[in-house]
């Protein structure tokens, strides 16, 4: 606990400079409504809160310090508690480093909303849901924790609406809400059966409290809460409105709700599970590992089908939550066997990996922005040869690319390798048949990491590379300077990640001491250049890899020399098979990129096709126009939800039989209510 | 200090021999086939005559086209240094594992897939296409074919790997072993091109994927592309003999053992070039659409490797 106010006084200064900046982030947009100032104070006040924020949460993780807040004088409010601890610092610095570069890059992209959108309500709203996510890893009750929840789903749900004109937004925004507020409700279920009916009951008298609950109703909390959770951060089969909301926000928000906002899901998730409840059976691993599994290998292969680059992004999101909750799955499944150094890892990895995705898919979605910005498109098979046109942008891209495939020496790799090492120690599991998971989930993890670099070599390739496909493509610019300083800013924070595990790593092992039982792994790890797993069993070290493969690629120049290669170069045209004269139409679209796998997965996928060819009235030979139009079958929307809405509908129906119109039947039906709430009042 | 020196002289070994085992499978699949075929250093002369000619670069394609050889070829020359070539354990031991010895391969391929993209042309976009999706069909069968070797050391380390099986060598006849250097043997042949899933000596569009995304190189670039994809083969097979077969490899540095270990490497690799050539006079290549079920082969076979190291540990 805090040893008093005098040592925790830098963090007090930071929390309060955050929570004033992002205030008065919001007031400014709302008081200037537009032009400049609206654009740059909202980014000032975004920027300034997020920076503070990255700040708090790092100063709280070297020190190892915590903060509470429960004094009347701090909070107007009543029944609201805030307390900073390891776990929530750790969320602070995804907030503060993803809000950070959204809130600079915000500033460059919000000027294309000039005169057609609100710029009031997005400014007011990004600092709002920053607002909200600050508070909502500091929650300490769950009444605040609810509280800053709904308010998280509300800002995000303006957020999602500011393009309102499209009926593609409407459509998503709606689809938000609704499963945000289906989760909600499954949230407020929860909590008040973990603290007896008191939502103002603090966290810790709910840790406590957690071991006196029966099994049956700790098992109810458990599914509630991965019903809850998992509706936020967009698990499989809760993901179908990721993919539709996501695209249709602005990119940078799009970059925060992508990297920090559905990751809320994991810390509720790792804090009601691991934390408040202490763990518990096999199962609920399991079936976590399961669902993460499951949400990596649908999430990846629904991208590939996909060719507009926000939504194929967008589904990038379900598959790395999968690798992020098959890390987590593996920790409880350890937990309940109390092999704790396993779980330790297990967990790590899991929120490592949770850093990691918010960076690289956080950069990933301000390029997408970018290339939207510059090429007026979201649509690949319009884009090509950006490389040349932004070569920032590009650079930018290609890194995040290159991490969200795994690929070493960058962030990716490192908790991807983490994962699969806890995933490794399953041998250690008494139970075969509990056991065998284990090579089963590494089989998908390795399935979907191998299908993430086909996909990013397809978004890359395709939207960067060749010749271009668009006349708009053709014409397309570099972005402002502040939306490549936002870029910049991940793209920095992909490649420190990827090189410097060994900080990060037993910043997390202090993160996760006491949690749940786990022990204290931050010395487990050596602190050297290399990273080890606990007992020192396997080790990697990107960074001497990377300095391994520059040292190399330094060499190569001179080997040439000693080979005396001939350093001439020619231009020259492509070989087009003796025909002169190359046309985009010539090259490889996203569409025939992906056809291999599409035909693998044939079974998933269940593609139709529609080929109409309009043929000259003369002769057959001549072709004038062909037109080809080819669909995958949506299974969790034919089977899942267009049962469930039919089933709502149907009781929205009869429920509407209650509304006759006639005022006398409504006064008898206040007449019944007072009785019943009368009667049970006396009981 | 003796430890660093022989980190650069293994991979100048695999440096220099990689090409030689290039000719060699070609040599021996002439004459398995009755044809007299080139002699084994002929792919020396392939490099030195490409590193003589000038490069023709396409004037659609950007920096990364240009890049992409000097990475893919750094990559796997890093490699080299982490495989337990000639002996064991080296001092870049702990710097990578298995696991980092194939993803920065594919680090390599994903380069080499974007550079087939680069000059846009259809052959080049095909290549990329194909190569991709073999690569991640192939992954979880070397995921597994790893978690297996992993499994009886209790480390992904290398190094660590093959101490194991020198000090315990009776595992080397137990069926997850087996399975799994069956397993990893098909995904080689993936991973390097060979036939049944792509071959190597052909240009003909309806099969070619190496090749495809090749096409556009020449002179120096497309040199340093040949060796590295010589190095790739080197260190796939040194992988299969000295991780499943680890007899040889040195584990004292002294001269008459690294002497040993050289020759022992060497055999090794002759014989598994000799089985490839083999292979490939005797079997034709595999439809596309067909290679999915050849790898799906190979990851049941690691699966089992896998399951049944779990039940008899």
């Amino acid at each position: 606990m805090t040893a008093g106010a005098k040592d925790t006084m830098f963090l007090r200064i930071l929390f309060i400079v955050m929570i004033t900046a992002w205030i008065v982030g919001a007031i400014a947009s709302i008081v200037a409504g537009k032009g400049v100032i609206a654009r740059g104070g909202a980014a000032l006040g975004a920027s300034v809160g997020s920076a503070a924020c990255l700040l708090l949460g790092i100063t709280a993780l070297v020190t190892g310090q915590s903060l509470t807040f429960s004094s009347a004088r701090m909070l107007p409010v009543s029944g609201l508690m805030l307390r900073l601890d390891g776990l929530g610092a750790f969320f602070l610095v995804i907030i503060g480093l993803i809000g950070l570069a959204s809130a600079i890059y915000g500033y460059g992209y919000g000027a294309n909303y000039e005169g057609r959108y609100s710029l009031r309500m997005a400014g007011a709203m990004l600092n709002l849901l920053l607002l909200a996510l600050g508070l909502q890893v500091m929650a300490d009750n769950a009444l605040t924790f609810l509280i800053a929840w709904e308010a998280m789903s509300l800002s995000a749900y303006w957020l999602v609406l500011t393009e309102h004109d499209r009926a593609e937004t409407v459509r998503a925004a709606v689809w938000y809400i609704a499963m945000m507020h289906a989760g909600f409700a499954a949230l407020m279920a929860m909590f008040l059966l973990m603290a007896g009916g008191d939502l103002t009951t603090s966290f810790e008298g709910m840790r406590s409290n957690a071991a006196a609950l029966g099994g049956g109703l700790r098992n109810v909390i458990f599914v509630l809460a991965l019903f809850g959770f998992g509706s936020k951060a967009g698990i499989v089969p809760l993901h179908v409105w990721l993919p539709m909301a996501h695209p249709v926000a602005p990119s940078h928000v799009s970059a925060l709700m992508s990297g920090v906002v559905i990751k809320m899901g994991i810390y509720g998730l790792a804090r009601v599970t691991l934390d408040l409840l202490g763990g518990g059976p096999v199962w609920w691993g399991g079936l976590v590992l399961g669902l993460g599994a499951l949400s990596a290998l649908l999430g990846v292969l629904y991208a590939l089908m996909e060719h507009d680059l926000k939504r194929l992004l967008a589904y990038h999101s379900v598959e790395n939550i999968g690798i992020i909750l098959i890390g987590i799955g593996a920790g409880l499944i350890f937990h309940s066997y109390d092999l704790t150094s396993l779980a330790a890892l297990g967990f790590i990895g899991g929120l490592y990996h949770t850093l990691n995705h918010a960076s690289f898919k956080g950069l990933l979605f301000l390029g997408a922005g970018s290339v939207l910005h510059g090429a007026h498109t979201r649509n690949m098979e319009e884009m090509g040869g950006l490389i040349k046109r932004m070569p920032v942008t590009a650079l930018c891209f290609l890194i995040g690319a290159i991490a969200i495939s795994g690929l070493p020496p960058l962030n990716g790799f490192a908790s991807e390798w983490l994962v699969f090492q806890s995933l490794l120690g399953g041998f250690n599991i008494p139970k075969p048949e509990v056991a065998v998971m284990m090579p089963i989930a590494v089989g998908m993890l390795a399935l979907t990491s191998g299908l993430a670099a086909a996909c990013f070599v397809k978004a890359f390739g395709i939207t960067f590379l060749a010749i271009p496909r668009s006349r708009e493509a053709e014409k397309a610019s570099e972005a402002p300077f502040s939306m490549r300083v936002g870029m910049a800013i991940l793209a920095l924070a992909c490649v420190a990640l990827g090189l410097a595990p060994f900080i990060v790593v037993p910043a997390l092992g202090r993160v996760l001491a006491g949690l749940g039982g786990l022990p204290d792994t931050h010395q487990a790890f050596t602190l050297k250049l290399s990273l080890a797993t606990p007992g020192g069993a396997s080790s990697v070290s990107p960074a001497m890899v990377a300095i391994g493969v520059l040292i190399i690629l330094g060499l190569i120049p001179l080997l040439l020399r000693a080979l005396r290669a001939n350093r001439g170069l020619r231009v020259g045209d492509s070989w087009g098979c003796g025909r002169i004269g190359q046309t985009p139409r010539m090259e490889y679209t996203a569409t025939s990129f992906a056809e291999p796998l599409r035909r693998v997965f044939a079974e998933l996928y269940r593609p139709t096709k529609e080929l109409t060819i309009d043929f000259h009235p003369e002769s057959k030979y001549f072709v004038q126009s062909i037109e080809y139009k080819s669909e995958i079958m949506p299974w969790f929307e034919k089977y899942f939800y267009e049962p469930c809405l039919w089933l709502v509908r149907r009781l929205a129906m009869n429920v509407r039989r209650l509304q006759s119109g006639s005022l006398h039947l409504y006064l008898v039906y206040l007449a019944v209510a007072l009785v019943i709430l009368l009667l049970s009042a006396r009981w | 200090m003796i430890g660093y020196l022989l980190e650069i002289g293994q991979a100048l070994l695999a440096l220099l021999l990689a090409p030689g085992l290039v000719g060699f499978i070609r040599m021996v699949k002439a004459r398995l086939q009755g044809r007299r075929g080139a002699p084994p250093w002929q792919p020396y002369y392939d490099l030195r005559k490409l590193f003589g000619k000038e490069a023709v670069v396409s004037r659609n394609a950007s920096w990364l086209f240009r890049f992409a050889p000097y990475l893919i070829f750094a990559t796997t020359v890093a490699v080299t240094t982490l495989v337990p070539l000639v002996a064991a354990p080296l001092p870049f031991d702990a710097a990578g594992d298995l696991l980092t010895v194939v993803y920065l391969m594919l680090l390599g391929t994903f380069f080499l897939a974007l550079a087939g993209l680069d000059p846009g042309t259809a052959f080049g976009g095909m290549g990329a296409s194909r190569e991709m999706t073999v690569a991640a069909i192939a992954e979880p069968a070397v995921a597994l074919a790893i978690f297996g070797l992993a499994v009886g050391a209790g480390s992904t380390n290398l190094g660590r790997i093959v101490a194991q099986t020198l000090s315990n060598p009776g595992a080397v006849i137990n069926p997850g072993h087996l399975l799994g250097f069956a397993a990893l043997f098909i995904v080689t042949l993936a991973e390097t091109g060979r036939l049944p899933v792509d071959n190597p000596a052909t240009h003909l569009e309806l099969t070619m994927i190496h090749e495809a995304m090749t096409l556009e190189y020449s002179g120096r670039y497309l040199a340093l592309i040949e060796w590295a994809a010589g190095l790739k083969l080197f260190v796939f097979f040194s992988l299969l003999a000295n991780l499943f077969l680890p007899w040889g490899v040195a584990t004292t540095l002294t001269p008459g053992g690294l002497a040993i270990a050289v020759i022992a490497l060497i055999a090794k690799l002759a014989l598994l070039g000799l089985a490839v050539a083999l292979i490939e006079t005797r079997i034709a290549k595999l439809r596309l659409f067909r290679v999915p079920e050849l790898l799906g082969v190979s990851f049941v076979l690691a699966l089992l490797s896998v399951t049944s190291s779990f039940l008899l540990r």
